[in-house]
């Protein structure tokens, strides 16, 4: 096994393309342990794609990718479902099986990858559902049934039921209202904080690069731009960033934390 | 660093007074697992008091701190005093969180008894019949409406439509339906060859191909495979459209989904099932005239002329006067069903299976009604 320096994911000179029109090339990316690392750039800069690619949904043409000292392309099969069960995955929509309740949700994971009794594994559900906040009524409820907020609760959940040192998080925040995103925001934190999870976090809330993100990567021209803290970016010269970080919602942001 | 930090273990000693667990390395799913059974069963024999170590704790995860916490309540609840010794602020953190929680959810919604969940269901069901019968009427009117309308203001007629639709439903079709009704004619003529021979009634065998081909089975076949095919797309399209929110977009623009959607799938399939009734027809006879050559050894030259003599012209006419109503119920309850798709991918899928039931139940009895109707007024 590779020495790993305190280095969770890292990427290395990744490329990916799609019927011949590259989206990412020669990526460079090291995400420590237990930070909190948040993704922004302009739509369409491939930041779900390197979520995806990462975790393996995406094929890529070259590039390492080494998740806790693992090179992904060196393991076997059994190995793979072995590193797939230390992380977990929320995606855009919550993407929750629309067929189970949310408990059988979160429960497949842990029926999929350990051989606890059913006791044992109701309680760690109902446990997961406490954890991110849902009211217990909410375990025998189905998706279709949940407001989009719940749904990403669930989702988290079910992303959190096998226990993962890694959290990869797909625009968590979307589609949510300012108060459910900040009640989101303080809840991965805290999560993220007592367990000692890091988090992968592609995002477009301002909000919540403030309030969760240790470092910030910043995505475009196919490549990272910069990665850094929040006080970094917002002295960063590139137009982009400043735009970004210094528009209107980005200095809303920024007295909402402050003040 | 997580790989370096050894597996969890656990260690028992007793002193005179207490159990004491010793536990360490790291404590997680993986040791849950490993040491499940063992802390359930754990008892303290003799002792008051059970005390676990957690000096050498490397790390620690909710499925391990559960086990634990489990472990702890369960002794509590035995009049067993638990202490937790040595253990790090961070991962009091973490037991603090899980004593808040309540560890019982219900897993699936409560099932009703099963009593009244029957009588429920049928009640429900056949409610259920009516109103989808009433929908159902409504909207064929609400169809017919649109179409007059589209007449009365070809504007509103969208051609473009209609002709993409007669290409997929239509002439994509035409392989399919022909081999099918290829393969049918050749098995009537087998089959009719067998039974006519023993009455030295061979030649027979042309008339029944002709009739049973371009009465019933052409036509019957093309519109199954139609409502198989375009049906059941028809069915999809409009349903996805429905989950996407396309036909709320449209309504808010100002289109009619009806006459969007409906009226062109429509007049596409009523213009081209008689076409696809015509391919069938011909292909049938073909796949006759094939299996008459080879089983009895009747020349196409024989077969034509024979089939001049036998052809009574309403065989025809009777088999595609039926297809544009069979094309009418298979473009009705196909839409009908896309319409009918709420919010889910699973709804998706259950509806566009019934629209295919549907169609062909419908043709069927369709089919059987025209029989009726033929056999009344004497042709």
């Amino acid at each position: 096994m590779a020495a790993h320096d305190g280095i969770t994911i890292r990427a290395s000179d990744i490329t990916v393309a799609f019927n011949g029109v590259s989206v990412l090339e020669n990526l460079e990316l090291d995400v420590r342990r237990a930070e909190v690392m948040g993704f922004v750039g302009p739509s369409g800069a491939g930041k779900s794609v390197l979520l995806r690619t990462i975790v393996g949904l995406n094929k890529r043409l070259s590039g390492r990718i080494e998740i806790l000292g693992r090179d992904l392309d060196e393991l076997d099969h059994r190995q793979r479902r072995e590193l797939e069960a230390r992380w977990g995955v929320l995606f855009q929509s919550g993407a929750l099986f629309s067929s189970l309740t949310v408990a059988q949700n979160i429960e497949v994971p842990l029926f999929e990858h350990t051989k606890l009794p059913l006791d044992v594994v109701e309680e760690i559900c109902a446990l997961k559902i406490g954890l991110v906040g849902l009211p217990p009524e909410a375990a025998s409820k189905y998706p279709m049934e949940l407001s989009g907020g719940m749904r990403k609760r669930a989702g988290l959940a079910r992303a959190l039921a096998l226990d993962p040192e890694i959290l990869f998080l797909d625009e968590p925040t979307a589609g949510l209202d300012p108060i459910g995103a900040r009640a989101f925001d303080e809840l991965l934190r805290s999560l993220q904080e007592s367990l000692g999870i890091t988090v992968f976090m592609v995002t477009h809330d301002l909000g919540s690069l403030h309030a969760v993100c240790d470092r910030i990567a910043v995505l475009g021209d196919k490549h990272v731009i910069v990665i850094g803290t929040m006080a970094e970016m917002l002295a960063h010269e590139h137009p982009w960033i400043r735009d970004y970080f210094h528009g209107p919602r980005g200095r809303a942001a920024r007295h909402r934390e402050n003040g | 660093m997580i790989s370096a930090a050894r597996e969890g273990w656990l260690e028992r000693r007793e002193t005179p007074d207490s159990l004491v667990l010793s536990l360490g390395g790291r404590w997680d799913l993986r040791c849950a697992e490993r040491h499940e059974k063992e802390l359930r069963r754990l008892t303290t024999p003799g002792a008051q008091a059970l005390r676990i170590d957690f000096s050498a704790l490397e790390s620690l995860d909710t499925a391990g701190a559960w086990l634990l916490h489990r472990l702890a309540e369960r002794l509590r609840g035995d009049g067993i005093e638990v202490a937790f010794e040595n253990l790090p602020a961070a991962h009091a953190d973490i037991f603090a969180r899980l004593a808040k929680i309540d560890s019982h959810v219900e897993i699936e919604p409560p099932r009703p008894n099963p009593l009244t969940a029957i009588v429920t269901l049928i009640g429900k069901s056949v409610i259920e019949i009516g109103v989808e019968i009433m929908e159902s009427i409504a909207f064929l009117g609400l169809t017919v409406v649109s179409m007059m309308r589209a007449l009365v203001r070809p504007r509103l007629f969208r051609v473009p439509a209609v002709f993409y639709h007669m290409e997929q439903a239509g002439l994509n079709a035409i392989p399919i339906i022909a081999l099918i009704a290829f393969l049918i004619g050749l098995v009537i003529a087998y089959q009719g060859a067998i039974q006519l021979r023993q009455f030295g009634a061979e030649i027979f065998v042309v008339d029944m191909v002709a009739v049973s081909v371009l009465r019933e089975l052409a036509i019957l076949l093309t519109a199954i495979v139609v409502a198989g095919r375009s049906g059941s797309a028809f069915t999809a399209q409009i349903g996805a459209m429905k989950i996407n929110e396309e036909i709320d977009a449209m309504r808010t623009i100002g289109l009619d989904p009806m006459q969007v959607l409906v009226v062109p799938r429509m007049i596409a399939l009523m213009i081209v099932l008689p076409l696809l009734g015509f391919v069938a027809d011909v292909m049938g006879l073909v796949g006759g005239g094939v299996m008459s050559m080879i089983e009895l050894g009747v020349s196409p030259a024989q077969y034509i002329d024979r089939l001049g003599q036998s052809f009574a012209p309403w065989s025809l006419g009777t088999g595609l006067v039926k297809a544009p109503v069979f094309a009418a119920i298979i473009a009705h309850t196909s839409c009908y069903m896309g319409m009918k798709v709420t919010g889910s991918s699973e709804s998706l899928g259950k509806q566009t299976t019934r629209s295919v039931v549907h169609a062909i139940f419908a043709v069927i009895v369709a089919d059987a009604l025209f029989s009726i109707f033929f056999a009344f007024i004497g042709i």
